[in-house]
């Protein structure tokens, strides 16, 4: 009888240890809670770009059954087709990586130079400056929209990718601050030493910054380029009025989608089906104006993920 | 030596001067014209733009007469106070699980990134009218029909709000999920072995050490999600300011006045937060 519950025992802490482990994290029951999370959560996120995926591919047959739910029938493409004519899709992009590469270039260059300048050099007024760098990240862009907006006017330079270049050449891009400040965490971890032993050799404060600061700097322009990158891609807000109808973007070209679907295939009368807009061809629509992004991400989300933990965004 | 000194000055000078030229040109003049334009009727003629003081009559406007301006800033006030600690805390807790020896960690650090990328305007208003931001198939449960017959109740509107944008909410998240598991990786592993040598828990190690050490980067977070969730363009404020920037008996006087008004708003509400993580931190220390 005794021999029987000393087993039972056994067997019982054998279990426990096996699903609450020894320390409490080394379980299966905390494993399979955390990966449950992960997994969970994760099925969150992409959940949008699943449901836009598979939606794309859906032809009205598909949309219209409402038996076939995540797996289309077959292998549809003619909303893409149409996405593509509607987006014209292209010429769009082109225009798109003209008015976000561009921008995105100076806007690092700047930052670098400026973040090198707030980290090595000590001046009057630095604190000062500091602060409002800082200041400018919490100013909302409608603040200052309207100023620019007439400024620019006089300038004559709407509709023309000064109007994105000219602010981010000097220091006032999108979320320029975030980028100084990673420059400033990122040239203050570089050591003092290096520069003085540049300094003996006779380097000028302008070569130590070109052959010595910036090529081991090469993580936080990475990470400041790409970031740069994908918030002037979506600004949709600045653009809009900034450019007017002289360019384009595929995020603008989807907020119009409808409108310009409408007028490239005007719906005829009393004839339902055929030339209507549907949600696959929405769907694919949004697709295609995020498609360049994600390849750009998938290539390099190493460094997306990475350089922020390296470039110091947080401080020391 | 000194002359050495003013020399280094001046060309660290020179390295921020663009900086400074830019913030004079493009954000401090703008500024400043903005708030004086707030207290202006400005009319755009043929030659250029004509203004005519008004003193506080369009502040004045946007809280008597323009109703929807009220009642955006309350929805939004509404909407930020339950979004943004759910942001926060939400990002923590993936950053934590993000954070054990986990495998797959590049897979799951990619995917919880991804929103960051193609969070743009157009395109999540895309996804919000197909209806792909709510939990799927939500409308099934009887919670939420529940909910639903009855949306007046503050804990129900809040529910009800949280079930219909959770994803939003979520994808919110990724730049702070990534400043959170930063943080967290430069912790000092060896007080964790200490904490243990003296028998705390993984709990009271969480409470006791983790969450106090990153009170900061919970600041900075707090910081940069009002202001991200503020200047988002799908914002129903913006959408106000911008339409009346281009009404002809607003213009763009009255547009001036709302995003100072805004501006004023979002400032209060980053003191507050601020404020509040702060005294909060203090006291514990006292």
């Amino acid at each position: 009888m005794q021999t029987k519950t000393q087993q039972v025992n056994k067997y019982y802490l054998r279990t426990k240890r096996m699903f609450l482990g020894m320390q409490g994290t080394d379980g299966l029951l905390y494993k399979l809670l955390i990966y449950g999370l992960l997994v969970g959560i994760g099925f969150v996120y992409l959940y949008p770009l699943l449901y836009m995926g598979v939606y794309s591919f859906k032809s009205l047959d598909d949309l219209l059954n409402p038996l076939v739910n995540w797996i289309p029938t077959q292998f549809y493409t003619g909303n893409y087709e149409q996405a593509n004519k509607v987006l014209n899709f292209f010429s769009t992009l082109m225009e798109t990586l003209y008015v976000t590469v561009l921008p995105a270039l100076a806007q690092t260059a700047v930052a670098a130079v400026v973040g090198y300048g707030l980290a090595r050099f000590e001046f009057r007024g630095k604190k000062i400056m500091f602060v409002l760098v800082l200041a400018t990240f919490i100013i909302p862009p409608q603040v200052t929209l309207i100023p620019r907006y007439i400024f620019f006017n006089e300038l004559n330079i709407l509709g023309s990718l000064s109007a994105f270049l000219l602010p981010a050449t000097f220091g006032q891009g999108l979320n320029s601050a975030i980028f100084i400040l990673i420059f400033y965490q990122f040239f203050r971890a570089v050591p003092k030493a290096l520069e003085e032993a540049a300094q003996l050799d006779g380097a000028g404060h302008f070569r130590i910054f070109f052959t010595i600061a910036l090529p081991m700097a090469l993580p936080a322009i990475i990470i400041s380029f790409l970031f740069s990158f994908v918030w002037y891609w979506n600004e949709t807000y600045l653009a809009a009025i900034y450019f007017g109808d002289a360019l384009t973007t595929l995020p603008l070209q989807l907020q119009k989608f409808v409108a310009t679907y409408q007028q490239m295939f005007p719906a005829e009368m009393g004839v339902s089906g055929g030339n209507q807009l549907n949600e696959g061809i929405k769907m694919a629509g949004t697709v295609l104006s995020i498609l360049p992004l994600l390849i750009v991400y998938f290539i390099t989300q190493r460094w997306f993920v990475e350089g922020v933990d390296r470039s110091g965004i947080t401080g020391e | 030596m000194k002359r050495l000194g003013n020399n280094r000055n001046l060309t660290g000078l020179l390295f921020v001067s663009p900086w400074i030229i830019g913030f004079l040109v493009f954000t401090a003049f703008p500024l400043l014209y903005s708030l004086f334009l707030s207290f202006q009727e400005v009319k755009i003629t043929t030659d250029g733009i004509k203004t005519n003081f008004v003193s506080f009559g369009n502040y004045e406007y946007a809280f008597s007469v323009d109703g929807t301006f009220v009642d955006r800033v309350l929805k939004y006030l509404e909407e930020m106070v339950i979004s943004v600690p759910i942001i926060i805390v939400f990002s923590l807790i993936i950053a934590l699980l993000l954070n054990q020896k986990i495998k797959f960690r590049g897979l799951f650090r990619t995917i919880f990134f991804l929103p960051v990328i193609i969070a743009s305007g157009p395109v999540i208003k895309e996804l919000i009218d197909q209806g792909i931001t709510t939990i799927p198939s939500i409308e099934q449960y009887a919670i939420y029909q529940a909910l639903n017959d009855n949306p007046d109740g503050f804990f129900n509107g809040i529910l009800l709000y949280l079930i219909k944008n959770l994803i939003v909410i979520l994808w919110y998240s990724g730049v702070q999920i990534l400043i959170f598991l930063a943080a967290l990786q430069k912790m000092d592993k060896q007080i964790f072995e200490a904490a243990k040598i003296d028998g705390a828990s993984n709990w009271e190690f969480f409470w006791k050490i983790t969450l106090p050490s990153l009170t900061p980067m919970i600041i900075v977070n707090l910081i940069y999600t009002i202001v991200t969730y503020s200047v988002f363009s799908l914002n129903p404020i913006i959408e106000h300011i911008q339409k009346n920037m281009f009404k002809v008996d607003t213009g763009y006087g009255y547009a001036s006045a709302l995003s100072w008004i805004y501006f004023l708003i979002i400032a209060a509400a980053l003191a507050i937060a601020v404020g509040v993580m702060t005294v909060k931190r203090k006291k514990k220390y006292t």
